[in-house]
């Protein structure tokens, strides 16, 4: 690990003049993805500003029918939530699913999101359920936020403040988890709502996160797994490394689809 | 005392050790700290074969906080030798192996990414590498020959210029004419390939090292993980040449595991005890896990041919083997005995085989070296053996069970073709316990529930030989070890009656605290918190060989034995004198010693009390005091042997393999603590069905490891397995006093074959390898289901 300063601002505002104002400064929420990259020195931050001191940051809340959840709400939080239970049980159980027990009581919705690492579960949430990402400077639809391995449409000083879930009709998650890191090698989140059906996959897409349009039309005239079967998806997109070639990530994007689908309906 | 006090062989007593790991209490050496230690960080090579042509050091060594950097130069500089392999192999021509130099720190070439270019010593390890980050050096790219199968190719770029084609040895055992002889006359013959897979042992605490020179003594310490501290200290006085033995300490703490990755003696441990004098400072090094992936020696690695002769109702008449076994850039400390003795010797398996050969070339390759693993080519030899038998049966038609019984060695002692003479066992009765508990008549039922679910089910049979309890001197010394494979005990009875135990096996997580303390609380028949062990400290312990190849239970334990067989000796003369009776009437049983006949007796502990004090002997006859030691050499090594079973199902949709049910029959001669051995069992259950299904090193086309990590390099998990069923069947090792065999390694060597039976019976065909992970036998499965719509 390389020597950096650590901050601990206990208000918005502050945040944002400190990102405006320090050299190289870096987010810190929760930590799961950075830390373990900063003892590797794979990243030289010159202050960590830590999202941990601002207050109701964390907060669940009922809103519109859906959620709002705060950007510092751990994953455990999300997983054992009532609100979100209660509302999209499907965002919960992914929350549940997600790393470890350690990685879930550190990490971070807001963490997650903004990181967009392409085998994360959270990216998937947001764009099969239309989420909204609400930042310090504007409200970004999950559509226009996921741009791309480890990018996304965040300004240099624009900080995560909650993200807005509406309430699907039916939604759920499965994912395949890749036999030695345990991330979502292929993660499929099915919702559908009365616009119809969003289908998201993380994990197997060369550029993270995407819809897949053509198992939304089939599931939207008919949400059963048996619609799935002949739909196409293209394993030229898809990653292709040591645990497994495009062709079988294109497979088990598939296989996850059913399930999830399958699930959704029960 | 009283029996009930005592804690008998058999009984599944908690480990003593335990407390002490379980709340943190343990003491590792990363836990050591030594006043005014500096940190060590060993800049490595980023290239898998390369010139080194400059190292220049002066950057590095004005950088913050920095106390010493030191090259290869220096180490030549100062004298010191270069790490050694221990064990000579000839090849089929009576030619001595071919080994390169193999320096601690690289002089002029870098053989694999990772090898030991220099070492930074500083205040802080993050100043270390601070420092490092501007160490200049100038490299030379050299082409690379990571791969195994290409290595001994013409016009493959050469590693070593002492091992022309790359080939260390060309090694042959057993009768090739008696084999091609039985070939001759074969109904059928079974040709199989195999590539078994390179694995990284991943102890769960990495290797450490402290080096601290004391200047008054002129004497070296070092502290480190070692599982054979003895071995270190002589390898590194004698070969090396860093100290005389006297004045050189090695003590291994609490060591966290080592599987044999923490016999050899490694680069970073000796370059930290020879910086500690060169830098005036105690120098201490902790290996990261990444450090560990790339420099720690892997297992395994072979890639192999074999071709079995039977005759029409399934008895073997002879076996083939060609294996190339992967060496690494350099030889590791025991590397060459693995693919070779440890190997070969075993290709017989449980059964009656009456010709076999087997030849090995031993071959470099730019990649980390390669060494003794959980088995050491006992694995490598059940798979092959186990895999073969299986394919057989399937090609005649026979069941896979009644095939392995139709060729079972049934009489003792059993010569092999293959050097190994079995004293004792029953496989018979293992396979049948194991297929009782198995339900194997019912599994034509399971599978067929299992298919109206959408899985594939399987099952499959390993029944595993190994050769533990390493190992007669003269024999091993016979076939090229460098050294003796006996073990040392020593037992010192204090006047109050308890007593410490000072061995030469080493415990690392095998439990010797408790066990060794168990035999010794039967025998003497003190309770067990009257007993301490110690081990692991070349001031505190006489010589001994240390722990590897399951033999703290056979060899180990055989010494302790032989010590109390003395300290009961010289107590019964004591008790003699004061009873006044004749020596040849006492008798000693649970904890007294009486005269016979009679109602006169003394405690033990009054025994040892009046062998201190000395007042009531002649101590011109007896000498005062009651403490004893003994060199114990096997005559034979033991035979642990069993039989596996594993059932699994196969999603075809994901190729995800599901154990739904394992089964361990062994027999492991005596067992001390069931509990102990029990949990062996699980260890090398779950490291064997990593090899099957999980792990597997990999390097690129330029030597890259690619595998570095645990995002890659996948171990097996708690949730990855049913609770396992144990159970044993017990034939007494003739050869140890004890009757005892060995379990360290059994599990790790069943599992594999079993697993990948089992996969072959689930998905109809015999072309698995090793790890046969989700893409792999998704692709395997989708094969079949376009096999069977073709048909």
């Amino acid at each position: 690990m390389y020597a950096f300063d650590y901050r601990r601002p206990s208000a918005l505002d502050e945040v944002v003049s400190l990102l405006g104002g320090l050299e190289e400064p870096k987010l810190l929420a929760g930590g799961q993805t950075l830390l373990p990259t900063l003892k590797q020195r794979l990243a030289q931050p010159g202050t960590l500003v830590d999202l941990a001191g601002i207050p109701g940051l964390a907060d669940i809340a009922a809103e519109g029918g859906g959620v709002r959840i705060g950007a510092m709400a751990t994953h455990a939080r999300v997983a054992t939530s009532d609100v979100v239970r209660a509302a999209i049980p499907a965002l919960a159980e992914l929350a549940a699913v997600i790393g470890d027990p350690a990685v879930r009581n550190r990490g971070t919705i807001g963490g997650s999101v903004a990181n967009n690492d392409p085998t994360a579960d959270y990216p998937a949430a947001c764009l099969a359920l239309g989420a909204m990402i609400v930042t310090t400077a504007r409200r970004i639809p999950a559509d226009e936020f996921f741009a791309g391995l480890f990018e996304t449409a965040l300004g240099e000083d624009e900080v995560i403040v909650a993200i807005e879930f509406p309430r699907p009709e039916l939604a759920a998650y499965r994912k395949f988890r890749n036999p030695a890191s345990r991330y979502a090698m292929a993660g499929v989140f099915v919702a559908r709502t009365g616009e119809g059906v969003r289908v998201a996959v993380t994990g197997a897409g060369q550029s993270g996160v995407f819809r897949w349009g053509a198992a939304e039309a089939a599931l939207t005239d008919d949400f059963t797994a048996a619609a799935l079967e002949s739909v196409p998806l293209d394993a030229s997109d898809l990653m292709s490394d040591l645990h497994g070639g495009a062709d079988y990530r294109a497979q088990l994007v598939k296989v996850m689809a059913k399930r999830a689908v399958e699930a959704a309906a029960r | 005392m009283n029996a009930s006090t005592v804690t008998p062989i058999g009984a599944p007593v908690r480990r003593k050790e335990d407390k002490r790991f379980i709340t943190g209490k343990g003491r590792y050496t990363d836990d050591l700290s030594r006043p005014g230690q500096a940190h060590a960080y060993f800049l490595r090579s980023p290239y898998a074969h390369a010139r080194i042509r400059t190292i220049d050091t002066a950057a590095a060594a004005e950088m913050p906080g920095v106390v010493g950097v030191l090259t290869g130069r220096d180490l030549a500089q100062d004298g010191l030798g270069g790490l050694i392999c221990g064990w000579m192999i000839n090849s089929k021509d009576g030619s001595p192996m071919r080994a390169g130099a193999h320096p601690a720190l690289a002089v002029d070439t870098v053989r694999y990414v990772g090898d030991h270019v220099a070492v930074v010593i500083a205040e802080t390890l993050n100043l270390a590498k601070d420092a490092a980050a501007a160490l200049a050096v100038e490299y030379e790219v050299l082409p690379a020959v990571p791969d195994l199968a290409v290595a001994q190719a013409q016009g493959a770029a050469q590693i070593h210029e002492a091992a022309p084609n790359n080939t260390v040895f060309e090694w042959e055992l057993g009768d090739r004419a008696a084999v091609e002889a039985a070939f001759a006359q074969a109904a059928h013959v079974t040709e199989i390939d195999i590539v078994n897979n390179r694995l990284a042992p991943n102890p769960m605490e990495p290797r450490a090292a402290i080096g601290e020179y004391d200047a008054g003594d002129e004497a070296y310490t070092l502290w480190t993980t070692s599982q054979n501290p003895h071995v270190a200290r002589l390898v590194l006085s004698a070969f090396v040449g860093l100290a005389p033995e006297n004045k050189l300490r090695v003590i291994a703490p609490d060591v966290g595991g080592g599987f044999g990755s923490k016999i050899f003696i490694y680069a970073e441990e000796t370059v930290c005890a020879w910086a500690a004098k060169k830098v005036g400072r105690p120098v201490k090094w902790t290996c990261e896990r990444g450090e560990a992936f790339l420099c720690d020696a892997h297992g395994r690695d072979h890639v192999t041919k074999g071709r079995l002769a039977l005759d029409a109702q399934g008895k073997i008449l002879g076996f083939q083997v060609k294996t190339i076994a992967n060496m690494g850039a350099y030889l590791s400390t025991f590397a060459s005995c693995v693919p070779t003795y440890l190997y070969a010797t075993l290709l017989s398996g449980q059964y009656a085989i009456p010709a076999i050969y087997c030849e090995v070339d031993a071959v470099y390759t730019n990649t980390a070296p390669v060494d003794a693993y959980r088995g050491a080519g006992r694995p490598e030899a059940t798979f092959l053996v186990e895999r073969i038998v299986d394919k057989a049966a399937r090609e005649l038609g026979i069941d896979p069970a009644e095939m392995r019984r139709r060729n079972f060695i049934t009489a003792f002692p059993h010569q092999t073709p293959v050097i190994m003479c079995y004293d004792a066992g029953d496989y018979a009765a293992s396979l049948d316990k194991a297929l009782e508990m198995a339900d194997y008549a019912g599994f034509p039922a399971r599978r067929a529930e299992a298919e109206r679910r959408g899985k594939l089910r399987g099952i499959g049979l390993s029944n595993y030989i190994e050769a533990c309890g390493i190992a007669p001197s003269a024999a091993v010394g016979s076939l090229g070890a460098g050294v003796g494979l006996w073990e040392s005990a020593e037992v010192r009875v204090n006047p109050t009656g308890n007593v410490e135990v000072l061995t030469g096996s080493h415990s690392h997580g095998q439990g010797h605290e408790t066990t060794f303390a168990q035999l010794v609380s039967a025998r003497l028949g003190i309770p067990i918190d009257q007993v301490t062990v110690i081990h692991g400290d070349t001031d505190k312990v006489q010589f001994g060989m240390g722990t590897y190849g399951s033999r703290s239970g056979a060899v180990g334990m055989s010494a302790i034995v032989k010590a109390l067989d003395k300290v009961e000796a010289k107590a019964k003369k004591i008790a003699a004198h004061i009873l006044e009776a004749s020596e040849g009437d006492i008798e000693f049983k649970d904890g007294r010693f009486s005269v016979a006949g009679t109602d006169r007796g003394l405690a033990f502990a009054e025994v040892a009390l009046n062998a201190y004090v000395a007042h009531k002997f002649p101590t011109s006859e007896i000498e005062p005091g009651l403490k004893e030691g003994a060199f114990y050499d096997p005559t034979n090594f033991t035979f642990p042997a069993g039989c596996h079973v594993c059932e699994l199902e196969v999603d075809p949709e994901t190729g995800t393999t599901e154990i739904v049910n394992w089964i361990a029959v062994d027999d492991f001669g005596t067992v001390i603590n069931p509990m102990i051995v029990e949990g062996q069992v699980h260890g090398g259950i779950a490291q064997g069905v990593g090899q099957a299904l999980m792990e597997r090193v990999a390097y690129d086309g330029e030597g890259q490891l690619v595998t570095g990590s645990y995002m890659d390099y996948q171990m097996p998990r708690a949730e990855d397995f049913p609770a396992f069923k144990v159970g044993m069947t017990e034939t007494r090792c003739p050869s140890n006093p004890l009757g005892m065999k060995g379990c360290g390694e059994a599990g790790a060597i069943a599992a594999p074959p079993a697993v990948i039976n089992a996969l072959a019976d689930a998905l109809g065909t015999q072309d698995i390898s090793m790890p046969a992970t989700p893409a792999k036998v998704w692709a395997i499965a989708q094969a079949r289901v376009t096999r069977q719509a073709a048909e």
